[in-house]
């Protein structure tokens, strides 16, 4: 776990900056959130199903996602295996029971409930965990997935990671109840609210929630951790918070300082350990990440793929007409970087 | 001596208008189910949706109906003894809210289940806007193929009922065919709705089924008993006619129907007409094909005129049968307002505006 959140930190820093430079569309950063998202995705069982919001990347990343995956998603490139169709970490894998990212926030939460009845008409010992941030939970998917959940006694855990802002919007502007662990009782949803930045803490919380989901009672862990990045690279959070609040977390409640610590008490870790996994880390991500940037987009006529499960016959008939307008106005087009042309 | 003629006649059918009572139904014109299908039982709409569903529940065990109130049989009878045939854990109801219930559809379709969605009235089903256009329509294509909800079919009660005013009234398949992914079916009576229902529920691409509610109990045909499915994207030439094509679906196909009789009548034009029945992919060849040979095109529809789906058939009819239209294309539509309470009987594209509007598409070049 603790090698996932530093994997996870470094591989953020590299992506961070690529998209500074140009490289890459748009970055969304995990950092401060690393225990939430592993703490819990550990204790899960492998098959469960995950349904995701964006900053969860480390909860594919402990599942065993290939860093070259993310790469390939990043670049949208020819081995991108969501086809180059999204934005930047909008990851999916059906081999790592990750459900595909979409940006539309709390969507996911009353289909995380659906899977999860299905799951529970299967008798098939999987249970569903659907993330979402504390601004997502007010958005009316969240009421609806809540109260869908409770009355149709769903095997689910609703995992909040509250990090205190919604972009620039503070929690006192998103709520005036006792913030997203307040509203589970009154949908007759267990509830237990966690340190997010506490890796066994997580961990713990989370182990019991399956419990409680696999006889059919859903419920809700509120994590209270802190975003310490920007809220994306399309954002300066200096606009509405200040350096003194963030270096507050950074240095008296990292999530990775803290597990650190715990490892080192134990003797289980030290200096030299460290600063050979992060230099193996930065190599393997540089790696991949090189890699990724070398290989061409996708085929461009690829773009059609996959609207429908067939392809019905307009849009046959539009992929005709852009090949044949490539064929004649293809130089003012960018083609070279794209496989087949 | 034309002139003369045309004088006595307009005064006989002076005469007949003056005598009509106004009716404020439409007349339904049942069809005649292929043969080949076997035994049949007379059921109407309701009955044959209920049946559709049956069948589909009985073949897959995967199958779950879910909505508000369908557990009792639902507020148009449609589910009526499937929660007591099939258990509460594969027909039950759903707290009232329509996002949450495209969600949960959604949700379950995603992990291989089939999910028959029940959407109250059409005119609700735009708090599930969000989960249909934005996650529905897009679920495979954003994921490369790694996940789909294809096994979805929502099914919604559409179109005027007589009184429903603004929120019982709508027919909103416009909205939704302006959204890749989607595919939006709309039957005219029984035998259709039960053959389409199951194509759409047995379909791997998230569907929408809107089920023309004045036909629930109105509409009556003999129904093939069996399991069959109707083709989706094929559109029916229910009428054969040489003179005017006209296109239409749902409730408004009968009015068209009734339109196209008084118009051989009274105006001596043979009148082609075609149901389009899937909306979404729409089947462009067939009334291309009839456009060809008629060389002229009324579509008519309930929804408002402006950006309705006649709009999106003319525009393409237009691009493709450039060299054989004679007139104009012709839009019957209702008006490009709210759908009213008491003017009703002045809000609907009736029959005698589709009449008037086969009258001056032929009168055109004279």
């Amino acid at each position: 776990m603790y090698q996932n959140m530093i994997t996870l930190h470094q591989m953020d820093k590299i992506l961070y900056d690529s998209q500074r430079q140009g490289r890459i569309s748009f970055y969304l950063t995990n950092t401060g959130e690393e225990a939430a998202q592993i703490g819990s995705t550990a204790a899960l069982e492998d098959t469960d199903l995950i349904y995701g919001q964006y900053r969860e990347t480390g909860s594919l990343l402990y599942r065993g996602f290939p860093l070259e995956n993310f790469m390939h998603q990043c670049y949208g490139n020819a081995k991108d295996i969501g086809g180059g169709k999204q934005m930047p970490i909008h990851y999916g894998s059906s081999e790592h029971h990750f459900v595909t990212i979409s940006s539309t926030l709390a969507t996911q939460l009353p289909q995380a409930v659906g899977s999860a009845y299905a799951f529970k008409r299967e008798k098939n010992g999987r249970i569903v965990l659907a993330y979402f941030g504390e601004g997502a939970a007010s958005e009316g998917d969240a009421h609806g997935a809540m109260n869908m959940a409770s009355t149709l006694k769903c095997p689910v855990i609703f995992f909040c990671r509250n990090n205190g802002y919604a972009i620039s919007t503070p929690t006192t502007e998103q709520y005036g109840g006792d913030g997203i662990a307040g509203k589970a009782i009154g949908y007759g949803i267990h509830v237990i609210r966690v340190d997010g930045n506490d890796l066994i803490a997580v961990y713990n919380a989370t182990k019991a929630a399956r419990q409680m989901a696999m006889e059919n009672e859903p419920i809700l862990i509120e994590a209270m951790t802190y975003r310490l990045g920007h809220h994306s690279t399309s954002d300066d959070s200096a606009a509405y918070r200040s350096n003194e609040e963030v270096n507050i977390w950074q240095q008296n409640d990292n999530p990775i300082v803290r597990f650190r610590t715990v490892l080192q008490n134990m003797e289980w870790w030290n200096d030299e350990e460290e600063m050979a996994y992060r230099q193996k880390a930065q190599k393997e991500i540089m790696k991949a990440f090189l890699y990724a940037e070398k290989i061409p987009k996708p085929n461009i006529l690829s773009m059609f793929d996959d609207v429908y499960k067939e392809m019905p016959k307009n849009l046959q008939e539009q992929r005709d007409e852009l090949a044949e307008h490539l064929n004649n106005y293809g130089r003012y087009y960018p083609m070279k970087d794209f496989e087949g042309t | 001596m034309a002139t003369t003629g045309y004088v006595i006649k307009s005064l006989i059918n002076l005469i007949k208008i003056r005598s009509i009572r106004y009716a404020s139904g439409i007349t339904f014109v049942p069809s005649q189910a292929d043969p080949s299908l076997g035994e049949i039982s007379k059921m109407n709409l309701c009955q044959a949706i209920n049946n559709a569903i049956d069948i589909a529940m009985g073949s897959d065990s995967s199958t779950c109906l879910f909505g508000e109130d369908v557990a009792f049989g639902g507020v148009f009878r449609c589910t009526v003894g499937l929660q007591e045939k099939y258990g509460k854990d594969r027909v039950f109801n759903t707290p009232i809210c329509e996002q949450g219930i495209a969600g949960f559809g959604i949700g379950l379709a995603v992990c291989g289940s089939t999910a028959i969605a029940e959407i109250q009235f059409a005119d609700y089903i735009f708090p599930a806007f969000d989960q249909i256009v934005n996650e529905a329509a897009k679920y495979r294509y954003r994921s490369g193929n790694l996940f789909n909800c294809g096994k979805l079919t929502i099914r919604a009660t559409w179109g005027a009922v007589g009184h429903g005013g603004l929120y019982h009234s709508q027919s909103p398949e416009a909205y939704f065919t302006h959204t890749p992914g989607l595919k939006v079916v709309v039957p005219r009576g029984p035998i259709q709705a039960k053959g389409l229902l199951l194509s759409c529920i047995r379909n791997e691409n998230p569907c929408i089924f809107f089920e023309p509610k004045l036909l629930y109990r109105a509409a009556v045909e003999d129904v093939p008993i069996g399991d069959y499915e109707t083709e989706l994207e094929q559109a029916e030439v229910v009428k054969e006619g040489k003179d005017i094509t006209v296109v239409s679906w749902g409730t408004q196909l009968h009015v068209a129907l009734d339109a196209a009789k008084v118009a051989e009548e009274e105006i001596g034009v043979s009148c082609e007409v075609i149901d389009l029945r899937t909306i979404l992919p729409w089947d462009i060849d067939t009334v291309a094909k009839s456009v060809k040979k008629t060389g002229h095109l009324i579509i008519t529809h309930e929804a408002p005129i402006t950006s309705g789906f006649a709009a999106e058939i003319s525009t393409k009819v237009q691009e493709r049968c450039f060299f054989h239209l004679e007139a104009p294309i012709s839009r019957v539509c209702g008006w490009d307002t709210p759908f009213p309470h008491i003017f009703e009987p002045f809000y609907l594209p009736t029959k005698w505006r589709i009449i008037e509007a086969i009258k001056k598409l032929i009168d055109f070049q004279h």
